[in-house]
């Protein structure tokens, strides 16, 4: 039948082995993307993403940094270039191509994106129900596992408009964890927070990276977020990736673009000179 | 000083030939829009049907939404059919009396309920009930990104939103339209024969001459084809919401206009199909 899904061959499995031990998780590669034939908001991005660390996407309001996000999980269609994936280029998977590919990733939406018409459980529970065949009580185990990782337990039985920001938050990370993923994104985890809450969240990306191995892509313009946290750091600025480096580099960068960026961001950089 | 003020506050007034522009472009741009919207439905149309038949089949939401679109529009469906088939019944036995043809007010509700207003009735309540709901539902879910947020973890958002929907769409509208015909024909009953004083027993048996299966299938088949359009209207609108909580509100308008135009022009449509008397 024409939905079957296509079987893995044993190459295909070996090149998957093969990927696993590849320091680089994510290659993007001359990504492009413009809306109904308007000017590109992505101008040919080109960066990688590094395994089991900690990856974070800056940039100022306008540089791309969403629609990045919104390719990056194939929510839309580039009209050009590559994200290898373990090696496989996303771009040209069809739906159900994408399917295993998408259980890679865990996605923290900005303000959670919990299904407001389910309680916390319930949602934890989603892509258990979504996509393999646990009993009723190896869900309620697991689901419950996971609210306890994140101290949320206590709201499990509640809906997420009767939680709070940072319930729904940590809510949402244990929905985003419960497949065990290999990669997480993060879109402007600590935005509209206040900065004790925002460092909490910080923590709560640091401890889950290293908790569980995962990949993290932390999209922010919060650059407390890069320093307490960040491993690795890319700035995307109109368009294209300014810089790519790591945390410790980038205040001794020469690059007046991130020069600028970092300065109104209230660090400070060394001397260019 | 405040005259010079008064002078710089004083509209420009446009010129002629940017009011014709302007009217010119209206011209052109309103039809491509229309031809557009069409295009657009057919595209969900077509991708509704094709996830309609894939697994996995989540029968758990098709019953949570005929609960919703069918049974939570049991009264709203049932009071308006009162009322519609008394209000027709008190009208049709009012003007036949001037004639002397009370007694052929019960054929002529029939008729006219069957074919015509229990499906369009029935549709236009589901419409301003679930409809509106349901736009507002799946539009509130696409500007908080729970709709990004089940396409991430490899959940079809048409297969898992609108597919349900629809089915219960089409299952639900001629339900709730058999429900209108017999309410109001009760209606048209109550009215004729206990306050106009016409024979019970005549009202039933010209209800039975004239009306026959064929009507009541054209008025099932009506009553399908305005489900699916109604729940495929409101699910697009939904989808395509942007911008918070005005955008949920344009969406929730969109869908409840747009579902009732629809209504109205299928069912002169679907109306000359069945009687094969050509649309125009």
């Amino acid at each position: 039948m024409f939905w079957r899904k296509k079987e893995t061959t044993p190459e295909e499995q070996a090149a998957a082995a093969a990927a696993a031990d590849d320091p680089i998780h994510i290659r993007v590669r001359d990504l492009v993307k413009s809306y109904d034939g308007g000017p590109q908001i992505l101008k040919g991005v080109t960066f990688d993403i590094h395994r089991s660390r900690i990856n974070i996407i800056i940039g100022g309001s306008g540089a791309g940094k969403s629609v990045f996000t919104r390719q990056l999980l194939r929510l839309e269609q580039p009209d050009s270039g590559s994200i290898l994936v373990d090696g496989v280029d996303i771009i040209p998977l069809d739906e159900w191509a994408l399917v295993p590919i998408r259980k890679k990733f865990g996605m923290v939406f900005q303000f959670g994106a919990l299904f407001d018409s389910m309680t916390v459980f319930d949602n934890v529970a989603f892509p258990l129900r979504e996509h393999t065949k646990m009993s009723a009580k190896e869900v309620k185990e697991r689901v419950m596992q996971r609210l306890e990782d994140f101290r949320v337990a206590d709201a499990a039985h509640k809906l997420p408009g009767q939680i709070s920001g940072g319930m729904q938050k940590r809510s949402a990370l244990a929905r985003a964890l419960v497949l065990e993923p290999q990669i997480l994104v993060y879109d402007e985890p600590t935005s509209g927070l206040d900065p004790v809450s925002s460092r909490r969240v910080d923590e709560l990306m640091a401890e889950t990276s290293e908790r569980f191995g995962v990949t993290s892509v932390i999209i922010t313009h919060d650059m407390a977020t890069v320093f307490e946290i960040g491993q690795h750091v890319n700035m995307l600025y109109q368009g294209r990736i300014e810089t790519s480096t790591t945390p410790e580099e980038i205040l001794r960068t020469d690059n007046a673009v991130v020069r600028d960026f970092l300065k109104a961001s209230g660090v400070s950089v060394a001397d260019g000179s | 000083m405040a005259e010079a003020g008064a002078e710089d506050q004083e509209p420009s007034q446009p010129s002629w030939g940017e009011a014709l522009k302007t009217v010119g472009r209206s011209l052109v741009e309103r039809p491509v829009s229309v031809v557009s919207e069409i295009g657009t439905m057919a595209a969900l149309v077509y991708s509704t049907a094709r996830w309609a038949i894939r697994p996995p089949y989540r029968p758990r939401l098709l019953i949570d939404q005929l609960e919703f679109i069918g049974v939570q529009s049991i009264f709203i469906v049932g009071l308006t059919g009162f009322f519609v088939g008394a209000v027709f019944g008190l009208q049709l036995v009012d003007g036949f009396r001037q004639f002397g043809a009370e007694n052929q007010a019960g054929s002529v509700v029939g008729l006219a309920l069957a074919r015509e207003l229990a499906p369009v009735f029935s549709a236009l309540m589901i419409t301003s009930r679930a409809g509106s709901a349901m736009a507002t539902e799946i539009a509130s879910m696409r500007v908080t990104n729970q709709i990004d947020a089940l396409t991430t973890m490899s959940v079809n958002p048409i297969q898992y939103l609108i597919v349900p929907r629809v089915i219960a769409g089409v299952i639900a509208g001629p339900v709730m339209t058999l429900l209108f015909f017999l309410i109001g024909i009760s209606g048209a009953y109550l009215v004729g024969v206990y306050l106009m004083g016409i024979d019970g027993g005549i009202f039933i048996e010209r209800v039975k001459w004239f009306v026959d299966v064929g009507d009541v299938q054209q008025g099932l088949v009506k009553a399908a084809v305005f489900g699916a359009a109604l729940t495929l209207i409101a699910c697009r609108q939904g989808f395509l919401a942007s911008g918070g909580a005005a955008g949920v509100g344009r969406a929730t308008n969109r869908a409840v206009v747009q579902s009732a135009v629809a209504i109205l022009v299928l069912d002169y449509i679907v109306t000359g199909i069945i009687l094969g008397e050509g649309l125009f």
